[in-house]
């Protein structure tokens, strides 16, 4: 989609038809030597890549407008996602492509040419100028889909004798970039018939993602086309290139005869479990229903792969272009689907339809192995598990971050000797920390200034004043001097003296003198109060 | 078992007042008794006024109380962790513990709610700032209603509130006391007293307590006042030669 940027900006400035003289502008970027357009209209007539000043100098009436790539690349991830509706491996490539592998996927959706034509229809009602190239490599379909002027789809014909049957098993890719006019169905079919590297001939050499320099040496040679290089005896070409990045070996990538590993791994695919409407649905109550039906789907393939979940998506795939996602975590893992199914009930009210859901997708995105576990033989349910269901039904309404449990940190400052964990890194056990009889019960969260009157400059306090009120001390305890961590802190931290207080009422404080007189460190040292104690 | 053979039970042999820490779930005992607290026999939801907000004494009046060895759910509203500071950890004395911040109190009362039906939870405790809206008789009867259902003890922390109407069970209110004397030093401060006083119970008379830690923080020891200072009732907390031994040196 190297149209992207443009249309996006078109979109978001409200312009209909950008062919239109009144809309002569250019997205600019800041470069090393002044501005370069990132993108213009097709009003504009200019290329990317020019100088702005060279671009105003032949047309003074181009209006320059800040790119915002960004805004771009978020736009680009977010299509990512969307585009997860057609296979679970997409990735972004550059910025202003994506790339999926649609092996074994493409006859859910009626073949080979019924996906390109979802794609296509899927992206022109977003709006988006795309351009699809289907083939059996990599880097035949990154270069048909950039530089091809032909059809926007190629299917070339099974690799026989061409490349060994790993990479041809490998996988098809899709690609996008813009059509120069929309391409028909004749088009398509008859590109099927032919060759790969009938096919790829005539591309220019910049196909073969080459960097420039070796790019720029090929076309220095008059070697300008694909079809001409590979006329060259592959001899002469080893001998001519040695670097990593040579035409011989993007020629064999590109043609299936070298193997191009898979920038994502090949990994096991989380369990999912999908359902696509007949039509979207903009019924807020559609998810609720939905996932009523996946949760079943989903546990199901859980069992059967022995898995419990720890993270929940629900993605709903709406027919604008948006993903509306739904996330619940749960502290241990668990395959109970009453349990799942509430985890994420309520949240499915909060999904925004939008102008309504085509596809909605269930996925455990993050598992861990659970084997058959023991019922209870009477009806309550184990402790463990039901704190766990209890901490996950918590998280789920107020928060990922506000439901947790205390975990020991090894540090001496009282605020980081106890940290607290979400819902994600709780332990199978809840564990009790150790006892500490010198700390409060309860910790401010900002150790807030108090006003002490103490017998300078290391006596014990006599009087403290907090939030306006007077407290006599009558008995202290102290000082437990905590050293700064040095390793963690600016140098210019103090060391902290903590007494533990009681006020004439009875009432406990812990506070402590920020730093000494003489400490190189600062002037007279401040007073804080930092907890209560029970 | 009857009731003179529990409160024999509960003494312990030397005959004095110290108390078991035996949690929310503690027996019924004969509120007159003096070295008794009167606490209800099955779990149900209690209510602690802290006599000021800024007075930690009903954190440790009721940690002195809570059973342990099973989780704990403590529910803070944010007011209350702004005013009166968050939980600590390492200070609470080996509970396990699961902490809620909650974004206000229909929040806190929710998550209270959920975790009452939760019957593997040992207690669950709510710290509310202020008289809320969403407090009322109905929010404080439900808490009471699930905590006697589901068997699990609940207390409600008030601070700087009013005791309007309300269903909890059992009502105290709980100050900060002078502490007892510290075995090794007697500038510092030794082990935590408080007064409580049970403003509003059902099936109890209300009365003014004072109670008092024992050294090792392994029990409490309570004193009914029936005077205005009956503290001198209280046990004497540790190691007494050691501290008169100090004071010859000193």
């Amino acid at each position: 989609m190297p149209r992207l940027a443009i249309e996006r900006w078109l979109k978001a400035s409200g312009a209909s038809d950008d062919a239109d003289e009144t809309w002569r502008v250019a997205l600019v970027v800041e470069a090393a030597h002044g501005q370069l357009v990132h993108a213009a209209t097709r009003a504009a007539r200019v290329r990317r890549g020019t100088r702005l000043t060279d671009a105003r100098a032949l047309d003074p009436g181009l209006q320059a407008v800040t790119a915002d790539v960004a805004g771009d690349a978020d736009l680009l991830g977010r299509l990512a996602r969307w585009a997860s509706r057609w296979s679970p491996l997409v990735e972004i490539d550059g910025e202003d492509g994506l790339r999926m592998d649609v092996s074994g996927v493409a006859h859910l959706f009626g073949g080979e040419a019924g996906l390109v034509c979802d794609i296509e229809a899927r992206f022109a009602r977003l709006g988006l100028t795309c351009r699809v190239a289907l083939a059996a490599t990599t880097g035949a379909a990154w270069g048909l889909a950039r530089f091809s002027t032909g059809p926007s789809l190629s299917f070339p014909s099974p690799l026989a004798g061409e490349g060994d049957s790993a990479i041809a098993e490998r996988g098809e890719r899709v690609r996008r970039s813009p059509p120069p006019h929309p391409p028909t169905r004749g088009e398509r079919l008859e590109s099927k018939e032919r060759d790969l590297s009938d096919l790829l001939a005539p591309l220019p050499v910049t196909a073969l993602r080459l960097p420039p320099g070796p790019t720029r040496t090929l076309e220095l040679l008059g070697l300008k086309t694909i079809g001409q290089l590979a006329g060259v005896p592959r001899r002469s070409l080893a001998r001519r290139f040695r670097e990593a990045d040579n035409p011989l070996d993007a020629l064999d990538r590109m043609l299936g005869r070298k193997a191009e590993p898979l920038t994502a791994a090949p990994c096991e695919a989380p369990p999912r479990a999908t359902i696509r409407l007949a039509e979207p649905v903009a019924d807020p109550s559609a998810a609720r229903q939905a996932l009523g039906l996946l949760v079943p789907k989903l546990v199901e393939q859980l069992a059967a792969r022995r898995l419990g979940v720890r993270r929940l998506i629900l993605c709903g795939y709406r027919v604008d272009g948006e993903v509306a996602m739904a996330v619940a975590a749960t502290a241990l893992p668990t395959r109970e689907a009453k349990h799942l199914r509430r985890l994420l009930v309520d949240k499915t009210d909060e999904l925004d339809p939008g102008f309504g859901f085509d596809a909605f997708l269930l996925e455990a995105s993050w598992c861990e192995s659970l084997g058959a576990a023991q019922e209870s033989l009477v009806e309550e349910p184990r402790g463990e598990r039901a704190v766990a269901e209890l901490v996950d039904r918590l998280t789920v309404k107020l928060g990922a971050d506000k439901v947790r449990r205390p975990v020991a940190r090894g540090s001496h400052l009282p605020e980081r000797a106890s940290g607290w964990v979400g819902v994600e890194d709780f332990l199978p056990t809840l564990r009790a920390m150790a006892v500490n009889p010198s700390r409060p019960q309860r910790l401010l969260d900002h150790p807030e200034a108090i006003g002490v009157i103490y017998a300078t400059p290391e006596g014990l306090p006599r009087r403290f004043t907090w939030r306006r009120g007077v407290h006599d001390i009558s008995r202290v305890e102290g000082p437990e001097r905590i050293a700064p961590e040095w390793w963690r802190e600016r140098a210019s931290a103090r060391l902290r003296d903590y007494y533990r207080v009681e006020d004439a009422s009875g009432r406990r404080f812990w506070i402590y003198r920020e730093g000494v007189i003489g400490d190189g460190r600062g002037g007279a040292p401040e007073w804080y109060l930092h907890g209560l104690f029970g | 078992m009857a009731d003179g053979e529990q409160r024999a039970a509960n003494r312990s042999p030397n005959g004095s007042t110290a108390l078991p820490r035996t949690g929310f779930n503690a027996e019924r005992i004969g509120s007159d008794q003096e070295g008794r607290l009167p606490w209800p026999e099955a779990p149900t939801l209690s209510e602690v006024f802290a006599s000021n907000a800024r007075d930690g004494g009903a954190t440790g009046f009721l940690l002195a109380q809570v059973a342990r060895g099973k989780p704990l759910l403590w529910v803070q509203e944010r007011m209350a962790m702004l005013e009166a500071g968050r939980i600590y950890p390492p200070g609470l004395g080996g509970v396990e513990l699961i902490h809620v911040d909650a974004r206000d109190a229909r929040a806190a009362l929710w998550a209270m709610e959920e975790g009452l039906r939760c019957s593997a939870l040992g207690a669950v405790i709510g710290e509310i700032w202020g008289d809320p809206k969403a407090l009322d008789f109905t929010a404080t009867r439900r808490l009471a209603v699930a905590a006697e259902r589901y068997g699990v003890a609940a207390c409600l922390i008030r601070l700087g509130g009013h005791a309007n109407l309300s269903g909890a069970r059992m009502r105290w209110r709980i100050a900060s006391a002078p502490s007892a004397k510290h075995p090794l030093d007697a500038k510092a401060p030794g082990a935590a007293a408080w007064d409580a006083e049970l403003f509003r119970a059902r099936g109890f008379a209300p009365g003014r307590w004072s109670i008092a830690c024992d050294a090792h923080g392994q029990g409490i020891q309570v004193s009914h006042e029936k005077s205005a200072d009956r503290r001198h009732l209280v046990a004497a907390a540790g190691d007494r030669a050691l501290v008169e031994g100090e004071r010859r040196v000193g």
